[in-house]
C-alpha cells in the first residue's frame, strides 16, 4: 500500500523539470499525500520520486509528467526504479545527509520526529563547556576547506567576555562546481539550525547570522520558513536567553566566503579582508567577538551532540574525523552529492561511487580555484586533510571534478585564474596584478605564443602570490596553475615548444577539418557557419574560422573535426 | 531573492545598505542614478562608497537589464562541458557578448560563475529558470521559442 509519494525539488531536481512533474502529479493524484522534499543526491537520475509503501521506500528515476508514468509508480511497476550505479551504497556513509530528500525539509514536526533537536535538548543539560569540550572530542574540523579544529575556535569565542557575541554561518558558497552547502540548506534547514543554535549556548553568543549567496533563493525560502518556525516554538530561548537569527544574502563576491571580508560585507561595506589579528574572535562584526563556521561544519554538530565526541570520532583518519561531502561532476556517469567516510580513496569516489570508467579518467579537480588537480595514477590517496595538502591540492569545501582525457591541462588552469583573477578584490597588490599577469601568461601559453621561461615564470610569481597576499583567495589562486605544471609538465612543454594541444581544446592550435570523402554535402555546415568560413565546396577557411563548432554539432554524418593546427595547410 | 522591501522599512543602519540596494534592483531591474542618490540620502552615506559597494559586487547592475536575462553557467563541470562554445552559439544567434544588452532591450547576455546544477552541466538559466544538458539545437530551440514568445 502506498502512504505517501515524495518528489525531490531541490535545485538540481527543479532544474531537471521536477517542477513540471509535481504539478502534473497534484492534478491527478486526489487520495494520496505527495510531499515536495530536498535532494537524496543522486542528482545524474532527476527528476526523482519515492514511493513510500507499507513495505519501504521504492524510488523511481527521470519521471516524467505523463499519465504512462504516473500509473507506472502508482502500479510499483519494475521499471525506471532509481539505479544505484556502481558500489554507491556500499562506499557512502550517510550521517550529515541522513536525512536529507528524505523529510519534508521545511516541516518541524517531521525533523523532530526523526531525532531533530534531540542534540539540542541534550546540550542544554549540559555546561557549556562541556558541549564544547565534546565538539573537540569529536575531532570535527572545518568544512569550507580550511580544517580548523571548530572544538577549538568555539573555545575562543566562549572564552570572550563582551555581552554581545556573533555567530556566522557561511552559506556564501561561492566555489564554482560545489553545491553542498545548497543541497543542506535545501533539504535539512533545522539540522543546520541547530547545530548553530548549539554553538549559540556553548560559546554564549547572542546574535546568530546566516549568509547565503542571493543565488540560492529556495535555500533562503526554506531556512526563513524553519527560523519561522523556531521562533515560534521559541526554540531560540536558550537559559533565558533569546537568540536573535538573520539571514543575510550576499550580492555575489567570492572573496567574501573569506571570514573577516564576510564581516564587512555583513557591515554593508565591500567585502576586503581585513588584517589579522585582531581575529574575528576577538573583534568582528561591529567590534564583537564573531565566530564564523561553515553550513555543514554546523550541521555535524546536531550528531556530535546526539551520539557524543567519542563515537563520532571513531570513524575517520587519525587527523579528520567524521564524513565528508562531494559535489561531484564532471567525466563521469553519476554526478551528485556524495557523503563518504574520511580516510576513503579519491578512486573509490571517483570509479566506484562516480561511476567513471578507469583508463578514461586523467585527474580530478578538488577544491576549486584554491585547490588543485590529482592525477589519476595518486587516485589511491586517502581523503582528508592532510594527505591532499600534501599532493598539492586541498580538501577544500567539496568541489570534486572529474577530468577526462580528453581535457587540456593548461586550459584548465587558465580557466580557474581567470576566476580567482576577476574576484581578487583588489586589496593585495600581489593577488591583484599577480593573478592578472598569471592570467595574460596562460592566455599566451593557450594562444600559441608562449614560450618555456613562462612556465618558470608562472611559478617564480606564483610562489611570491602565495606570500604577498593576505586573505585565503591570494594564498591559494596559484594553486590550480602551480599543481597542472607539476604534474602535467609535458602538456605545458608541447603548448610552447611544438604549439600542440593535445585534447585540441586551445582553439588558436587546432583547426576545423571536412573530410570530403564521406561528406554528403548537405550544405548544413554552410547553412550555419556565423561568419560564412566554409567554402562552396565545402573547404574550411581556417584563418577565418572562430572554431565555434557550430559546423560540427550540425553535421548528420560526423565528418567535420578539429585537428591538430597547421595540419590541413597545404 | 530579496522580498520587496520598502527603504523606508529598513533600519538606518549601513549593514541594511547592500539589502536596500538588492531590493532596488529587485524592484527596478536594476540602481539608477536617482536609486543610488536616494540610498545614500537615506543612509547618510556619500554617494561615491554607495558606487564603490555596487561596483564592488558582481549582483548589481548599473545599467537596465533586457527582457530576459540569460546567465550561462561557467561554473567548472559546465566549463569543462563547453560553456564557452555555448556563450559564443548564444551571441552569433542573438547578436549580443557577454555583458550586453540587444538593441530592442530583450535579451542580456551574462556569464556567472556556478548555478549549482553540476549534474545537467553545461546549463544557462533564462530569468532564473534552468536549462540543462544543452547541446546547440536544443540551445538554439529555446532561444528561438522566446524570441517568438516577445
Amino acid at each position: 500500500m502506498i502512504k505517501r509519494i515524495k518528489i525531490g525539488t531541490g535545485s538540481c531536481g527543479v532544474a531537471a523539470g521536477a517542477d513540471e512533474v509535481f504539478d502534473f502529479f497534484s492534478e491527478n493524484i486526489k487520495d494520496i499525500e505527495l510531499v515536495e522534499v530536498g535532494c537524496i543526491g543522486h542528482c545524474y537520475a532527476e527528476p526523482i520520486i519515492e514511493v513510500e509503501t507499507d513495505k519501504g521506500s521504492i524510488f523511481y528515476e527521470k519521471v516524467e509528467p505523463k499519465k504512462e508514468f504516473l500509473e507506472k509508480i502508482l502500479n510499483l511497476e519494475n521499471s525506471s526504479r532509481l539505479q544505484v550505479g556502481g558500489n554507491r551504497t556500499k562506499k557512502e556513509f550517510l550521517k550529515v545527509t541522513e536525512l536529507a530528500g528524505k523529510i519534508d525539509p521545511v516541516s518541524y514536526d517531521e525533523y523532530k520526529s526523526n531525532s531533530g533537536y534531540n542534540g539540542l535538548a541534550k546540550a542544554l543539560l549540559m555546561k557549556p563547556e562541556e558541549v564544547v569540550e565534546q565538539v573537540k572530542i569529536s575531532g570535527l574540523r572545518g568544512r569550507g576547506g580550511g580544517g580548523f579544529p571548530t572544538g577549538l575556535k568555539w573555545s575562543f569565542l566562549a572564552a570572550q567576555k563582551d555581552e554581545e557575541k556573533v555567530l556566522i554561518c557561511n552559506a556564501d558558497e561561492g566555489d564554482p562546481g560545489a553545491f553542498m552547502d545548497r543541497s543542506m540548506m535545501e533539504s535539512v534547514p533545522h539540522q543546520v539550525m541547530e547545530g548553530m543554535l548549539i554553538a549559540a549556548h556553548a560559546t554564549g553568543a547572542s546574535s546568530i547570522f546566516i549568509y547565503v549567496r542571493a543565488e540560492y533563493p529556495l535555500a533562503i525560502k526554506n531556512l526563513k520558513i524553519a527560523i519561522e518556525d523556531i521562533i515560534k516554538y521559541k526554540i531560540n530561548h536558550i537559559n533565558g536567553r533569546k537568540i536573535f537569527i538573520k539571514i543575510k544574502e550576499g550580492a555575489g563576491a567570492f572573496v567574501c566566503g573569506e571570514e573577516t571580508a564576510m564581516i564587512n560585507s555583513l557591515e554593508g561595506k565591500r567585502g576586503t579582508p581585513r588584517f589579522r589579528p585582531p581575529f574575528p574572535t576577538d573583534k568582528g562584526y561591529k567590534g564583537h567577538p564573531t565566530l564564523i563556521n561553515n553550513v555543514e561544519t554546523f550541521a555535524n554538530i546536531p550528531i556530535i551532540l546526539r551520539e557524543g565526541g567519542t563515537k563520532y570520532a571513531k570513524l575517520g583518519t587519525k587527523n579528520s574525523k567524521g564524513t565528508k561531502l562531494f559535489a561531484l561532476a564532471g567525466d563521469l556517469k553519476y554526478s551528485g552529492l556524495v557523503e563518504v567516510p574520511m580516510g576513503i580513496t579519491i578512486g573509490e569516489i571517483v570509479y566506484e561511487i562516480g561511476g567513471a570508467v578507469k583508463g578514461e579518467v586523467k585527474a580530478v579537480q578538488i577544491g576549486g580555484p584554491s585547490g588543485g588537480c590529482i592525477p589519476a595514477e595518486h587516485f589511491d590517496t586517502p581523503v582528508d586533510y592532510d594527505s591532499l595538502t600534501s599532493l598539492g591540492a586541498i580538501m577544500g569545501s567539496g568541489g570534486l571534478i572529474v577530468i577526462g582525457n580528453n581535457r587540456c591541462m593548461v586550459e584548465t588552469a587558465r580557466y580557474f585564474l581567470d576566476f580567482t583573477a576577476r574576484e581578487s578584490c583588489g586589496k593585495c597588490t600581489f593577488c591583484r596584478i599577480g593573478t592578472t599577469r598569471m592570467l595574460e601568461t596562460l592566455e599566451r601559453i593557450t594562444a600559441g605564443d608562449g614560450c618555456e621561461e613562462d612556465i618558470t615564470f608562472l611559478q617564480d610569481l606564483g610562489d611570491k602570490i602565495k606570500k604577498g597576499s593576505l586573505c585565503g583567495l591570494g594564498q591559494t589562486a596559484p594553486n590550480p596553475v602551480i599543481s597542472t605544471i607539476r604534474y602535467y609538465k609535458d602538456e605545458y612543454l608541447r603548448h610552447v615548444n611544438e604549439k600542440q594541444c593535445n585534447a585540441l581544446e586551445c582553439n588558436a592550435l587546432v583547426d576545423v577539418f571536412i573530410d570530403k570523402e564521406n561528406c554528403i554535402e548537405c550544405g548544413l555546415c554552410i547553412k550555419n557557419c556565423p561568419i560564412d568560413a566554409i567554402s562552396d565546396d565545402f573547404i574550411v577557411d581556417n584563418s577565418k574560422c572562430t572554431r565555434c563548432n557550430s559546423c560540427i554539432e550540425v553535421c548528420p554524418k560526423n565528418t567535420i573535426s578539429r585537428i591538430p593546427g597547421g595540419g590541413i595547410s597545404e | 531573492m530579496p522580498e520587496k522591501m520598502l527603504l523606508k522599512e529598513m533600519e538606518k543602519d549601513q549593514s541594511n545598505l547592500i539589502r536596500a540596494l538588492q531590493s532596488v534592483q529587485e524592484n527596478e531591474g536594476f540602481v539608477s542614478d536617482e536609486r543610488l542618490k536616494d540610498i545614500s540620502n537615506y543612509f547618510s552615506i556619500p554617494p561615491v562608497e554607495v558606487e564603490g559597494v555596487i561596483s564592488f559586487y558582481a549582483q548589481f547592475k548599473r545599467t537596465k537589464p533586457g527582457k530576459y536575462i540569460i546567465s550561462v553557467c561557467d561554473g567548472t563541470a559546465c566549463h569543462i562541458k563547453g560553456a564557452n562554445l555555448i556563450s559564443n552559439w548564444i551571441s552569433d544567434e542573438l547578436g549580443i557578448k557577454d555583458g550586453e544588452t540587444d538593441s530592442e532591450d530583450l535579451f542580456t547576455l551574462e556569464t556567472v560563475a556556478c548555478l549549482g546544477c553540476c549534474s545537467l552541466a553545461p546549463v544557462i538559466a533564462i530569468n532564473g529558470k534552468v536549462y540543462g544538458n544543452l547541446e546547440r539545437k536544443s540551445l538554439l530551440k529555446i532561444l528561438r521559442k522566446f524570441k517568438k514568445e516577445a
